[in-house]
């Protein structure tokens, strides 16, 4: 019998997520045993043509990761959801957008002219931007069409499991791995990861007090901070509270705060909306002056609260621009 | 019903600016004939009472007022406003007891504090701060109900509609996703 094939692919990502595959270490030799890889751009020299050529359901399971922004990138993610029998959305952008989400603050235009016009490092006199055809000495040069939004992967095509995380660990892609190969998995939609949120299992959790309660946030430049306790208790933003756990902690023995890469926990829809309301509801105050104040101390409550899931939330962006 | 003829009218392709079915804020074809619609939350205890004390005294008030009540105005999710203004509301109001007053001691502080900070952070998404008010009615202030619920409408009226994602695309997105 011929072995499971899987595939891996990538969107709009910073590579980490195929960096996440190769810190299986050794025991990427184990899952290279027991599959075929028949198609990872990053790593192997396969073309799209022999995907194409495969029978529909052939692949057993496509790891897919990075957000939706180029033509090309829904154009592949479409043809391995028709090759696969299973689509996981890996990593934080396929499954919420992730940092690269963030643009959706901003018009396609203006990122635009930031990228080629306007950075200092940029030298186009001209003022020319990408086109999707360019004549070149008498050759037509093709680039992929550029979306006006960043969307995540299930708003592109049908995603059956997620891995959160920016990026996962490699505990839970192998796990996930082992769930196909053993036919063990979840009910289909899951998240491949914690149902509670982080602070429940949180190394610091018997340092936060039954009510916490602060005056101002603090920035971490600001403070000297205490390496044991509970971030939220000593005025530093933590996302523990708002966040799937099963990251193993990373940034929390970093000694650094969680931003909520995981994303929202089952039952919660905007993970932004409901960190804003968990932070608002410790905020040590009854004065509508003060709590202004304290707000204004937050110079970008959007960007913070949302920096993993903007593309997935409620509104996906700014309105003009989604 | 105006409300109703206001939906129909921005479904319309003429109003349309792009593929993706987004509108553009104040479109002068819609504007002229323009009735918001404001999503009320009201607390039980207090404000929802005061608009029931405004109804016993046959006091009238903009229709363009859909109240949904809530146990506590401490209890409004701000997800649930998110959620109101991507179903096509133009302004959201929460209605809660005077400080002090709370049935629950300090819910309505929970709501002051959330409405502090979403306020700030919806301005980044390019929703105004007006369109979202937290005020305080208590079960006797039948005729302030009156008063701040006409005043959101108009004051909504003149900022005109707010467009975000067309409806039906909303409604895949939901279904995908699954409900809050």
């Amino acid at each position: 019998m011929s072995k499971p094939k899987i595939a891996l692919y990538w969107c709009a990502s910073c590579g980490g997520c195929e960096e996440s595959v190769v810190d299986l270490a050794e025991d990427i030799l184990q899952v290279a045993e027991a599959v075929d890889i028949v198609f990872w751009p990053v790593a192997l020299d396969f073309k799209y043509e022999d995907i194409e050529k495969m029978a529909d359901g052939e692949i057993t399971a496509t790891l897919i990761n990075g957000a939706i922004r180029l033509d090309n990138q829904e154009h592949a993610a479409k043809l391995l959801r028709k090759k696969s029998r299973l689509i996981i959305a890996h990593g934080s952008c396929a499954h919420l957008g992730g940092v690269v989400g963030l643009a959706n603050f901003y018009e396609r235009r203006d990122i635009l002219n930031r990228a080629y016009k306007e950075v200092p490092t940029v030298k186009n006199p001209q003022g020319i931007l990408p086109e999707i055809k360019t004549k070149e000495s008498g050759r037509e040069l093709n680039l992929s069409g550029f979306h006006k939004t960043v969307k995540t992967l299930d708003q592109v095509i049908e995603v059956d499991y997620y891995l959160p995380g920016c990026p996962p660990t490699p505990e839970l892609i192998k796990n996930a791995i082992l769930a196909i190969l053993n036919d063990e998995l979840p009910p289909k939609g899951s998240v491949l990861a914690e149902k509670k949120a982080l602070c429940n299992t949180c190394s610091r959790r018997e340092s936060k007090p039954d009510k916490v309660r602060i005056k101002e946030f603090k920035r971490l430049y600001e403070i000297q901070w205490d390496a044991t306790r509970c971030f939220l208790d000593q005025g530093i933003i933590c996302f523990g509270p708002a966040t799937r756990g099963g990251c193993e902690e990373r940034c929390i023995k970093a000694n650094m705060p969680c931003r909520g890469c995981f994303g929202p926990t089952d039952n919660v829809r905007d993970q932004g909306a409901k960190f804003l309301s968990a932070l608002a509801s410790i905020i040590d105050s009854k004065d509508e002056k003060e709590l202004e104040k304290i707000a204004d101390s937050i110079p970008d409550p959007a960007g913070l609260f949302y920096r993993y899931s903007l593309a997935s939330s409620i509104l996906r962006g700014k309105i003009g621009t989604v | 019903m105006t409300k109703q003829s206001h939906h129909s009218e921005i479904a319309s392709p003429s109003v349309r600016n792009d593929k993706e079915g987004c509108f553009r804020k104040g479109n002068k074809a819609i504007m002229s004939s323009f009735e918001p619609k404001i999503i009320g939350f009201l607390c039980n205890w207090c404000s929802y009472e005061g608009a029931d004390s405004c109804g016993r005294a046959r006091k009238e008030y903009p229709s363009n007022f859909v109240v949904i009540r809530v146990m506590c105005s401490g209890r409004i999710d701000p997800q649930f406003i998110l959620e109101a203004f991507k179903d096509g509301a133009d302004g959201v109001m929460i209605l809660g007891c005077h400080p002090g007053d709370c049935h629950y001691k300090e819910g309505n502080f929970n709501a002051l504090r959330r409405y502090t900070l979403l306020k700030k952070m919806l301005k980044q998404f390019g929703i105004e701060e007006d369109r979202v008010k937290l005020d305080w009615v208590s079960a006797s202030e039948g005729d302030k109900f009156v008063r701040v619920v006409s005043e959101m409408v108009e004051k909504v009226r003149v900022m005109g509609p707010l467009m975000l994602i067309q409806k039906k695309q909303l409604k895949n997105h939901r279904e995908h996703r699954g409900n809050l």
